[in-house]
C-alpha cells in the first residue's frame, strides 16, 4: 500500500509540473494534455479532472477537448503501437491487405486495438505523409515503407522474438 | 564571445555568406544523404554512418558539419573557427544530411557535388564502392544511377533526370541541398537576405503591394490572393497582430508543407518574417500536425538559431522591430487546417470552425488580427521578393501565377514531390515527369491512367479527357476538381471509382467536427448510400438519393471541410457514371474489386472435369458431368471461394 500511495504522489507531481510550466492557463490546455500523455501514454480520468480543477474549467471542457482530437487517448496503449496509413496513396495500394494481415496476425479488431498482452496497439491513420513509400506501416516513430503481407508479419515474428529474447534476460 | 552572446549579436549576412563559401572551397566534394522521412524510413541513417565509416577507414577526412542534430553547435562554431583561419581546412569532404530531396520512390538517395552524380536505392554495401571510386577517382558507379524507363540509360547529370529535368524548384531549390539544421548554408544561398530587406528597407505598404503584385495565391487550397489577405490585416489598426503559419496539412495522399518544412524551416520563418513585416505583426505561430515529429523538431532548431543570430527576437536586424515564433503541435484533427478551427484549436478549445465575417483579418487569434498563411504560400515569399513580382508573375498562366508543388503518388513509376509552373498539364505531370502509370503487376503503360485525383477530399478526379488541360486554379474548378493543398494521386485502370469515392467520404465523415448537422449526418449518409452500391444493395434511387443529398451538404455547411466533402463524390459521378451503373442496375463491379459483387465461373477451356470442385461446394451450386466442363449457377453460389481453392487447373475465377 505505502508503495502505491508513492507512485500515486509522484503521478500528480508531474502533472503539477507540466501545469505550473504552463501557468495553469486554460488557453494552453492542448499542450498540457500533449505532456501529460508523453508521460502516462494516454490520459487518466483521474488525472484530466484534477486539470480542469486546476485550471478552472469544467471537466466537462477537457474531456470535450481530449475525445476531439485523435492524438488523446483514453486508454492505455500497448508497448508498440502500429499505425498503418490509410492515406490515398497507400489505399490504392493495399493497404487495407496490411491492416487486414495485421489484424490477423495480432489477433485485433476495428473494436479490439490493443492485445490482451498489452503488447500490441493497432491503429489507422488518415496520412503519414510518407506516400512515396506507399503503403506505409508505422511502429513506435519507425517508418516501414513500400510494406508487403510477407514483410509484415516478418516486422511482427521480428519483434515478438525482441521481446521474447528480453523476458529470458 | 560571452557578451555577444548575451545582447544577440545581429548576424552579417553578408559576412557568412562570404565565410561559409571560403570554407567551401577546401572541399573537393560535398555528400548530400537525403533525411527525409522516406529516405530515413529506407535507411539512410546507416548510410550516412557507414559513409563516416569507411571514410576513416580509408585514411581519409570528411568534415561532418553536422554530427548529430544536437551537437550541431558545436560542429558550427569549429566551422567558423576554421573559417577564419582561412584556408587551413584540409578535410576533404563534406557529408551532408538534407531534408527530402523529393524522389522518394528511388530512395535512399545519395548526391554528390560538384559532379551533381544522383546515386538512387543506396544500400549500405554500396557504400564502399561509391568512396573508392566516386571519392577518390572521381568515376560514377553506373549500376547505382538513375535509368531511364524507357531508354535503359544511366543518367548521370540528377539535373538531367526527367524527373528533376521537367520540374521547375523555385520554391523548392533549396529543399535536399542544403544542409536543414545550418542556418549558415541557408543564409550563404541567399537566405534571409529578403526578410532583412523587409525589415530594414521596405514599408508595410510596400511589401503588401509587391506580394498582390505578384499574383501569388494561397496554396493550402482556397486560392486567395495572399496580397490582399495581408492588406485587410494591415489596415487593421491593433497592439498585437499574429502571423499563422497553416502546416495543418491533413489531406490524404499530401506531403509537401511536410517536405518543405523538414527541408528549408528557414525559409518558412523567413516568409513569417516578411508576412510579419507587412501588417505589423509581433507573433508568430507555426501550427505544425502531430504526425510530423521531424519537422517539428527542425523548425524547433531553426527558430533557435534564428533567434541566436538575431534574426528573430526583441530586436531583429538591429532594427528595434521585435517579433518571434513558436511552434504549436496540433492534436489530429483534419478540421483544424480551416483557419477558424485552427485559432479555436490554438486557444485550446475544440477545433471547430466558426461563421466568417468576421475574418481572421478582423478578428482572429484572441480577437486580435490574424494572417494564416499555409507553409509552401510563405516559403514562397522570399522566392518573390528576390525574383521581384513582375519576374514571378511571367510564370504560371492568366490566373494563377507561379508555381507549385504536388505529392505525385499512387500508381506512377515515380512518386514524389515536385515543383511545376501553373498550367502545366497532367500529360507532363503523369508521362514525364512521374514516368507513366504503373499497373498492378508494376509494369509500366504510359500515360493509360484511369484518374487522377486532385486536391484530396476537397477535390475530384480527371480522366484522360483532361490530359492536356493546363493546370491552375480556375481551369481545375471549372471541371469540378481543385488544386487544394496539392495532393496528385494517380490510378490505374484497374481501380474501382467508387470504392475511391467511398475512402474520401469514409475520411470526411470522420474528421468531420459534428458542428453542422448536415455535414455530420449528411456524410454518413452518403457514405451508407456509397456502401449500399458498393455491397449491391442500390437500385435507381440511390444515385438519386446521393445526388441530392450532396447538394444540401455542399450548401448546408459552414466550413470548407462541408462545402466540399461531397466533391469526390459528385466528380465520380459526373466522369464514371457507367460505373455507378454497372454497379448499381448489372451488379457488377467493372475493375472486379468489389468483395460482394464479385461472381464465380468457369473457364470452360481449362476445365478438365473432374468434378472436385462440385464435391466442394457446400449449396450445389456447380454442376457438369464426366467430359463436359463443370458450370457454377450464379443464383446458388454463395461466393465462398471453395471451389477456387479446390480447383487445381486455375480454372475458377473471380470477378
Amino acid at each position: 500500500m505505502g508503495n502505491d500511495r508513492n507512485t500515486f504522489s509522484i503521478k500528480f507531481d508531474k502533472v503539477c509540473e507540466v501545469l505550473d510550466k504552463h501557468e495553469c492557463s486554460p488557453n494552453k490546455l492542448i499542450a498540457i494534455l500533449q505532456e501529460i500523455q508523453e508521460e502516462y501514454k494516454y490520459l487518466p480520468e483521474d488525472i484530466m479532472t484534477y486539470i480542469a480543477t486546476a485550471l478552472g474549467i469544467s471537466p466537462g471542457v477537457v474531456f470535450g477537448v481530449a475525445t476531439f482530437y485523435s492524438h488523446f487517448a483514453l486508454e492505455p496503449k500497448g508497448k508498440y503501437v502500429i499505425k498503418v496509413c490509410d492515406g490515398t496513396a497507400c489505399h490504392v495500394r493495399k493497404s487495407k491487405d496490411i491492416l487486414q494481415t495485421l489484424e490477423k496476425e495480432l489477433g485485433l479488431s476495428g473494436k479490439k486495438k490493443t492485445s490482451d498482452d498489452m503488447l500490441f496497439t493497432l491503429e489507422t491513420v488518415a496520412c503519414l505523409g510518407a506516400c512515396g513509400l506507399a503503403p506505409v506501416v508505422v511502429v513506435n516513430d519507425e517508418v516501414h515503407g513500400s510494406m508487403t503481407k510477407e514483410k509484415t508479419i516478418e516486422l511482427i515474428s521480428r519483434i515478438r522474438e525482441q521481446e521474447r529474447q528480453e523476458m529470458n534476460k | 564571445m560571452n557578451a555577444s552572446m548575451l545582447t544577440k549579436q545581429i548576424i552579417d549576412l553578408e559576412k557568412t555568406r562570404e565565410n561559409y563559401n571560403k570554407a567551401c572551397t577546401a572541399y573537393k566534394m560535398r555528400i548530400v544523404i537525403c533525411a527525409g522521412t522516406g529516405c530515413m524510413a529506407n535507411g539512410a541513417m546507416s548510410i550516412y554512418n557507414k559513409f563516416r565509416e569507411v571514410i576513416a577507414e580509408r585514411g581519409l577526412k570528411a568534415d561532418v558539419v553536422l554530427e548529430k542534430e544536437e551537437h550541431h553547435h558545436v560542429a558550427h562554431n569549429d566551422k567558423h573557427a576554421a573559417a577564419g583561419e582561412s584556408q587551413t581546412v584540409n578535410n576533404n569532404f563534406l557529408l551532408v544530411q538534407s531534408g527530402c530531396q523529393g524522389f522518394c520512390q528511388m530512395g535512399p538517395l545519395v548526391t554528390i557535388y560538384p559532379q551533381n552524380i544522383l546515386y538512387t536505392k543506396v544500400k549500405v554495401s554500396d557504400v564502399e564502392e561509391i568512396v573508392d571510386r566516386t571519392l577518390q577517382k572521381g568515376e560514377s558507379v553506373d549500376r547505382l544511377l538513375y535509368e531511364c524507363h524507357d531508354t535503359k540509360h544511366h543518367v548521370k547529370d540528377m539535373n538531367k533526370i526527367p524527373f528533376y529535368e521537367r520540374q521547375k524548384r523555385i520554391m523548392l531549390k533549396l529543399c535536399g541541398h542544403i544542409n536543414v539544421n545550418d542556418v549558415d548554408e541557408y543564409i550563404a544561398n541567399g537566405g534571409y537576405f529578403m526578410a532583412r530587406k523587409a525589415v530594414l528597407e521596405m514599408t508595410a505598404e510596400q511589401i503588401c503591394k509587391e506580394i498582390l503584385d505578384s499574383g501569388l495565391r494561397g496554396r493550402g487550397g482556397g486560392g486567395f490572393p495572399t496580397g490582399r489577405k495581408w492588406e485587410l490585416t494591415r489596415i487593421n489598426e491593433s497592439d498585437t497582430k499574429y502571423i499563422i503559419c497553416n502546416g495543418d496539412e491533413g489531406d490524404p495522399g499530401a506531403f509537401m508543407d511536410r517536405c518543405v518544412m523538414e527541408g528549408n524551416p528557414h525559409s518558412v520563418l523567413e516568409g513569417m518574417i516578411i508576412a510579419a513585416m507587412a501588417v505589423n505583426a509581433s507573433i508568430g505561430m507555426v501550427y505544425v500536425r502531430t504526425e510530423y515529429p521531424l519537422a517539428v523538431q527542425r523548425l524547433k532548431k531553426a527558430i533557435k538559431s534564428a533567434r541566436e543570430n538575431g534574426i528573430l527576437g526583441e530586436n531583429i536586424f538591429g532594427s528595434g522591430k521585435k517579433f518571434d515564433i513558436e511552434v504549436i503541435e496540433g492534436a489530429g484533427a483534419f478540421v483544424c487546417g480551416e483557419e477558424t478551427a485552427l485559432i479555436a484549436s490554438i486557444e485550446g478549445h475544440r477545433g471547430m470552425p466558426t461563421m466568417k465575417p468576421p475574418f481572421p483579418a478582423e478578428k482572429g487569434l484572441f480577437g486580435k488580427p490574424t494572417v494564416i498563411n499555409n507553409v509552401e504560400t510563405l516559403a514562397t515569399i522570399p522566392v518573390i521578393l528576390e525574383m521581384g513580382a513582375a519576374k514571378y508573375r511571367e510564370l504560371g498562366t492568366e490566373t494563377s501565377k507561379g508555381t507549385k508543388t504536388f505529392a505525385l503518388t499512387g500508381h506512377v513509376a515515380n512518386t514524389g514531390l515536385i515543383e511545376v509552373p501553373f498550367g502545366t498539364t497532367l500529360r507532363e505531370i503523369v508521362g514525364d515527369i512521374g514516368g507513366g502509370v504503373l499497373d498492378d503487376e508494376g509494369n509500366n503503360c504510359g500515360v493509360d491512367f484511369k484518374a487522377v485525383q486532385i486536391g484530396g477530399p476537397s477535390g475530384g478526379c480527371l480522366t484522360k479527357e483532361h490530359l492536356d488541360l493546363p493546370l491552375d486554379y480556375d481551369n481545375l474548378r471549372n471541371v469540378g476538381a481543385m488544386v487544394g493543398s496539392g495532393g496528385l494521386v494517380v490510378m490505374n485502370q484497374n481501380t474501382c471509382m467508387i470504392q475511391i469515392a467511398r475512402f474520401f467520404m469514409q475520411f470526411t465523415q470522420n474528421e468531420s467536427c459534428g458542428k453542422c448537422v448536415v455535414c455530420r449526418e449528411g456524410t454518413r449518409q452518403m457514405l451508407a448510400l456509397l456502401d449500399e452500391i458498393i455491397e449491391g444493395r442500390a437500385d435507381a434511387q440511390t444515385l438519386e438519393l446521393l445526388e441530392e443529398l450532396a447538394e444540401t451538404v455542399r450548401i448546408g455547411s459552414l466550413c470548407g471541410l462541408g462545402k466540399t466533402a461531397p466533391n469526390p463524390v459528385l466528380s465520380t459521378l459526373e466522369y464514371f457514371r457507367d460505373e455507378y451503373n454497372a454497379h448499381v442496375f448489372d451488379k457488377r463491379c467493372p475493375t472486379g474489386n468489389c468483395e460482394a459483387l464479385k461472381t464465380y465461373r468457369i473457364i470452360a477451356e481449362k476445365c478438365k472435369a473432374c468434378g472436385l470442385c462440385a464435391k466442394k461446394c457446400p449449396v450445389e451450386a456447380i454442376e457438369g458431368a464426366k467430359g463436359v466442363p463443370y458450370v457454377i449457377d450464379a443464383e446458388k453460389c454463395i461466393k465462398c471461394g471453395a471451389c477456387i481453392n479446390a480447383c487445381r487447373f486455375n480454372a475458377v475465377v473471380k470477378g
